[in-house]
């Protein structure tokens, strides 16, 4: 749970790098991400990056569906270290 | 001598301030070189200088905010004979506005005015040169020794977020902690800390009392609201809503549109790119928007009369594609970054520019050409935006391309009915440079290249 939780704050923290206007407070984890902080392409690759950097877990295009929303990619990231 | 002048970003643009000199009295400058940061409504533009030389004075302090046209600083050229008389660059918004053929009366008048006055005062520009000098090696004196010249000024967009929330000019801060100097989230807020340690209380009250004040009045007097409005200076924001306002109002007004759309199959161009990106990390990875954008960059080519100005009654094509991509602001409003020459790059360049040029548009830094030059623009509202949108030019353009969302489709491709992601690409031309039907090939030449992505990559 607390990996989970470390995991959420730590998305929050890359995202807010990324975009510092968005309300990431009112955000819904299982809301689609993208929707809810309208975020474009270059934002989410960006992120994806930070991800990548920060947890050393790359997540491939084909599976871009499975990381939509903050709940899900905590989810897909916390399987995969 | 040759005095180089506040420039101007675009029509609606009355004044700029000069948020932070990258360079000092002396030094030598080659063209293409960042001299100063202007701090507009579109954000922060850094300027170019276009010739060889050195800066012989600086007439203008940071901080300073200055009419378009005005006098900045002082470039002695390296050709320049010693004898040779003062002239003055033209200034630019003489080029934009020149280019405007029909641009507003009052904008034009504005204009001529501008150059009237400046022709007229560019003796009395020289005294004043001198006193203006004279301040600005003051202010140059007043500035740490070791002050490097072209040194940029990195901040991170929490920074600069944090600095916004407290009305704090982080450009202000010589340095941060942050890495090559950038200034992080812990440099404004112990800037603020200082700031309150320093602020008066007296004063924070008075501030608060009169913000009270004004807003009763705009409560209470509701017949002389516009006045009170009027007082108040518009923000950034509210400025960037005006200027497109204006933009589009006119380009309604005066280009006679007409539009074309074209839906796209793009199952080629996404089962290229999932080869291409699948070991790829994602910063190094390719958006099928880079392959859109590569493809219409080239179409171009071969129908000039969708890539140029339309100025004093006459069109005329340019040689280059300077691809005007329309990104848009958190904050509000959009700004047209062009891409230059983007007809000579693959997508992968393609696609490291736009991925620059929205980080730079969002977080300030764009160069003065990168904003002037977009010879033709394209809106794409992203893959979470619309299926299509129908834009309007951006004048003196003569077309605008619109790109809706990629959505899967049941199509039907060889007889077959097979699921299909289609893109809508749309084309707003001006009808008094091209005809419907060169504007239906365009689309179909950019559907075509769209056909074989291996060759846009």
């Amino acid at each position: 749970m607390n990996k989970k939780l470390a995991l959420q704050t730590l998305i929050c923290r890359l995202i807010l790098d990324i975009a510092p206007e968005v309300d990431i407070e009112s955000l819904d984890p299982s809301e689609d991400l993208r929707e809810e902080l309208d975020l474009d392409s270059i934002d989410f690759m960006k992120l994806l990056e930070a991800v990548s950097l920060e947890t050393s877990i790359t997540i491939s295009e084909s599976d871009y569906d499975k990381v939509q929303s903050l709940q899900s990619m905590v989810n897909y990231i916390e399987t995969r270290t | 001598m040759k005095i180089l002048t506040m420039p101007s970003f675009g029509s609606d643009m009355a004044t700029g301030t000069l948020a932070q000199w990258h360079v000092k009295e002396g030094q030598k400058v080659s063209k293409g070189n960042i001299i100063a940061s202007i701090d507009t409504m579109k954000g922060l533009i850094d300027m170019e200088v276009f010739d060889n030389g050195t800066i012989d004075s600086l007439l203008a302090s940071e901080g300073e905010e200055l009419d378009i046209g005005a006098p900045i600083a002082q470039l002695r050229l390296l050709s320049e004979n010693k004898a040779s008389a003062s002239n003055i660059e033209k200034p630019i918004v003489v080029n934009i506005l020149g280019t405007d053929a029909d641009a507003d009366t009052d904008i034009d008048a504005i204009a001529k005015a501008n150059i009237n006055s400046t022709a007229n005062n560019v003796s009395q520009s020289k005294q004043e040169a001198n006193t203006k000098k004279e301040e600005a090696r003051t202010e140059l004196s007043e500035q740490s020794q070791d002050a490097q010249p072209n040194k940029p000024l990195f901040v991170s967009p929490a920074a600069r977020k944090r600095a916004l929330e407290l009305g704090l000019d982080w450009r202000q801060l010589e340095h941060g902690h942050g890495p090559a100097g950038a200034i992080i989230l812990q440099d404004i807020e112990a800037a603020q800390n200082t700031n309150v340690q320093s602020s008066s209380q007296p004063e924070n009250s008075l501030q608060l009392e009169k913000s009270l004040q004004l807003e009763k009045s705009l409560q209470l007097k509701t017949v002389s609201q516009p006045k009170a409005i009027t007082e108040t200076k518009p923000t950034p924001a509210e400025m960037m809503r005006q200027a497109i306002s204006a933009n589009v109002s006119r380009s309604k007004r005066e280009i006679p549109h007409y539009y074309l759309q074209l839906d796209v199959v793009l199952n080629k161009a996404l089962d290229c790119l999932s080869i291409h990106n699948a070991n790829l990390p994602p910063s190094k990875r390719i958006l099928v928007n880079a392959l859109v954008y590569c493809a219409i960059a080239r179409s171009l080519t071969t129908f000039p009369a969708f890539n140029g100005f339309y100025n004093d009654g006459q069109y005329h094509a340019s040689d280059e594609v300077h691809l005007g991509n329309a990104i848009s602001l958190r904050t509000g409003g959009l700004i047209i970054a062009s891409i230059h020459n983007a007809h000579r790059l693959g997508a992968v360049e393609l696609m490291d520019k736009i991925t620059d040029q929205v980080t730079r548009a969002r977080e300030g830094g764009l160069t003065m050409s990168e904003v002037q030059d977009a010879t033709v623009t394209v809106s794409n509202l992203g893959d979470r935006g619309s299926d299509s949108i129908q834009s309007i030019i951006f004048p003196p353009q003569v077309a605008i391309f619109g790109i809706g969302r990629p959505r899967k489709m049941p199509w039907i491709i060889d007889d077959e009915i097979v699921c299909a992601t289609i893109v809508n690409i749309s084309l707003a031309a001006d009808h008094r440079v091209s005809d419907g039907h060169s504007g239906a090939r365009l689309l179909n030449k950019i559907n075509k290249l769209l056909q074989t992505p291996e060759k846009l990559i």
